[in-house]
């Protein structure tokens, strides 16, 4: 029996090393490259293991007055604009997103459906399609390079996402609780503050780290709307870099796991709502 | 409900109006958002394809009727780009969704480690894109790549290849990339149907005497359609718009072989300057995408009774 079932288990086990090798192996890389000095990195034969590892590539972004060469300093600065905007898309975007979503799924009212559908159907316009009216009305505002366009334009992804995430939050909210507080004389605002929203508190979390990623991982407004070493989003910055040789490449693959490990960290830690979010529509891409 | 709003009619009705009055309350900030930086750009991009000028402010723009579609569709490497579009969009979303499922069901089959494997497929779709295009940049690399050295380590290439710049590897390397990055998510969604089917239909059918595979194909697979249909869908829509991992990898090259319709429209929007090509673009892509989300709400949010 036990010959049996060790039959049966090794080869499945065999079949999952394959799939851990296809993931594992550009993320180990890039990690040991990222540990690398410049000399060994580009060395012929190449070496999986850095030869002489070193954290001088982490350590030149997270101190950038230390560095000597503008590469880390740029990224220091990109981190830091990344998790400004980041952040505060997924606070406005998850406020006036939850309001809109209560009354979407809670409160019957002429046209509710109709404006759900368009609102989850805008989500799908590539930012690309959207980008000239953007661009010619930044630009007649002067809003170019700063912040706040970035912020107000990720609303057009961030916010469509933010309702249809709520909206099947707050649909498992059991409606006999919001009775209750309605015979108890609670307004419906009341009702929103007091009832639903502390109940659907893993239904915010979970749609906050969903925003924040789509809004860490964004690249194309940020491309058109920043070019500016202080305005530069982490991505940007990341794809500058990318296509010269002679800049140091081990400083950017440092920069790259840095870019990297907010989003993982995040995505690991809430692990069990990313599937539920997913199958909700939650399309990260 | 029914009982008491006859009763009281004139307090329900009140109620009623307050909560249609609160609804529209809540819904109007976000309303207000979508319509500046949705529907508004929408339909400025659709009257500035009527227009010829170059990109920016305060430029001259002449009126030239549906010119710039005709010049859109009279040129060969719109028609070259719509193919590789599909091209790229179908060939991704086939591999990953054939993978994703094998995964799945490798997971679902629960071999030792089945929960690291599962805990290691967020980390490739949690990846920056940007990042996962820099880091598939430089495993391509033709100088000090780790595919190079991976394959003369094991003897199977000779001399380091410029794998980028080959013009018809560029392409599926690409792919490979977004199979890489997106392969999880497809993955993972199964998994979790997988993990909610009932059990008894298979375990009947086997004591019938079906095997794995004609329980898989009868059995399985009809009743994750819905969960298969949320990844293909999501998946579709997504690689369609694919655009910063090309921008990365290879900024379309070489020879224009991983040039997609959002990168034309980039293209023709930004650094070469043409406004109207680049509106006009835009707006085919807006109708397009629109009429593709339509199809996904439909299934996604089909009445209860259908499904």
């Amino acid at each position: 029996m036990k010959t049996r079932k060790l039959l049966r288990k090794l080869p499945l086990f065999l079949l999952t090393l394959p799939v851990l090798f296809f993931i594992y192996f550009p993320i180990l890389w890039l990690f040991s490259a990222s540990l690398s000095n410049q000399v060994d990195l580009f060395a012929l034969p190449m070496h999986w293991i850095p030869l002489h590892p070193t954290l001088k590539n982490y350590l030149d972004i997270i101190f950038p007055s230390l560095a000597s060469n503008s590469v880390p300093r740029t990224f220091a600065v990109a981190l830091l604009n990344s998790l400004k905007i980041a952040s505060a898309v997924t606070i406005i975007s998850l406020v006036i997103g939850s309001m809109a979503a209560y009354a979407l799924a809670r409160i019957p009212f002429k046209y509710s459906r109709g404006i759900l559908l368009g609102i989850i159907a805008t989500r799908m316009i590539p930012e690309v399609s959207l980008i000239l009216p953007l661009f010619i009305i930044a630009s007649s505002l002067q809003l170019i390079n700063k912040p706040i366009i970035l912020i107000v334009t990720y609303m057009s992804f961030a916010l469509p996402f933010a309702i249809w995430m709520m909206v099947a939050f707050f649909q498992t909210v059991p409606v006999e609780l919001e009775d209750a507080a309605r015979i108890d004389g609670c307004s419906r605002l009341g009702i929103l503050f007091r009832v639903v929203i502390p109940i659907s508190v893993p239904g915010l979390v979970s749609t906050a780290m969903f925003i924040f990623l789509l809004a860490w991982d964004e690249f194309f407004y940020a491309l058109i709307f920043t070019s500016t070493l202080a305005s530069k989003t982490a991505p940007v910055a990341l794809s500058e870099f990318v296509g010269r040789y002679a800049i140091n490449i081990n400083g950017m693959m440092a920069g790259g796991i840095l870019a990297a490990l907010p989003p993982v960290i995040l995505a690991l830690a809430f692990q069990r709502y990313i599937v539920k979010g997913m199958t909700s529509g939650a399309v990260k891409g | 409900m029914t009982a008491n709003s006859q009763n009281l009619p004139r307090k329900q009705l009140s109620l009623r109006q307050q909560d249609r009055r609160t609804a529209w309350l809540l819904v109007l900030p976000a309303l207000a958002v979508i319509l500046g930086v949705t529907l508004w750009p929408i339909i400025y991009t659709f009257i500035l394809s009527f227009f010829q000028a170059p990109t920016g402010i305060n430029q001259v723009r002449t009126f030239v009727g549906l010119g710039n579609y005709l010049e859109m569709v009279k040129d060969p490497t719109f028609w070259e780009t719509i193919g590789r579009t599909m091209y790229f969009t179908v060939a991704s979303v086939g591999v990953e969704m054939i993978l994703g499922m094998a995964v799945a069901l490798l997971i679902h089959s629960h071999p030792w480690g089945w929960k690291f494997l599962r805990f290691s497929l967020i980390i490739p779709w949690a990846m920056p894109t940007i990042v996962n295009g820099a880091m598939w940049r430089w495993i391509y690399s033709a100088d000090f790549g780790a595919l190079n050295g991976l394959l003369s380590q094991l003897g199977l290439i000779k001399h380091y290849i410029p794998w980028l710049s080959l013009p018809n590897l560029a392409m599926p390397l690409v792919i490979l990339a977004d199979v890489w990055h997106m392969m999880p998510f497809v993955a993972l969604i199964l998994q979790a149907a997988l993990a909610t089917l009932p059990v008894e239909l298979d375990e009947a059918a086997a004591v019938d005497g079906a095997n794995a595979f004609q329980r898989f194909l009868k059995i399985t697979l009809p009743l994750l359609r819905p969960a298969i249909l949320v990844a293909l869908i999501a998946r579709t829509v997504d690689a369609f718009r694919v655009f910063d991992i090309v921008y990365v990898l290879t900024n379309g090259g070489p020879a224009n072989k991983t040039l997609t319709i959002t990168f034309l429209t980039y293209l023709n929007s930004f650094p070469w300057g043409k406004q109207g090509i680049g509106a006009s673009l835009s707006f085919l892509i807006s109708i397009f995408t629109i009429s593709m989300a339509l199809l996904f709400i439909r299934f996604l949010y089909r009445p209860e009774e259908n499904q």
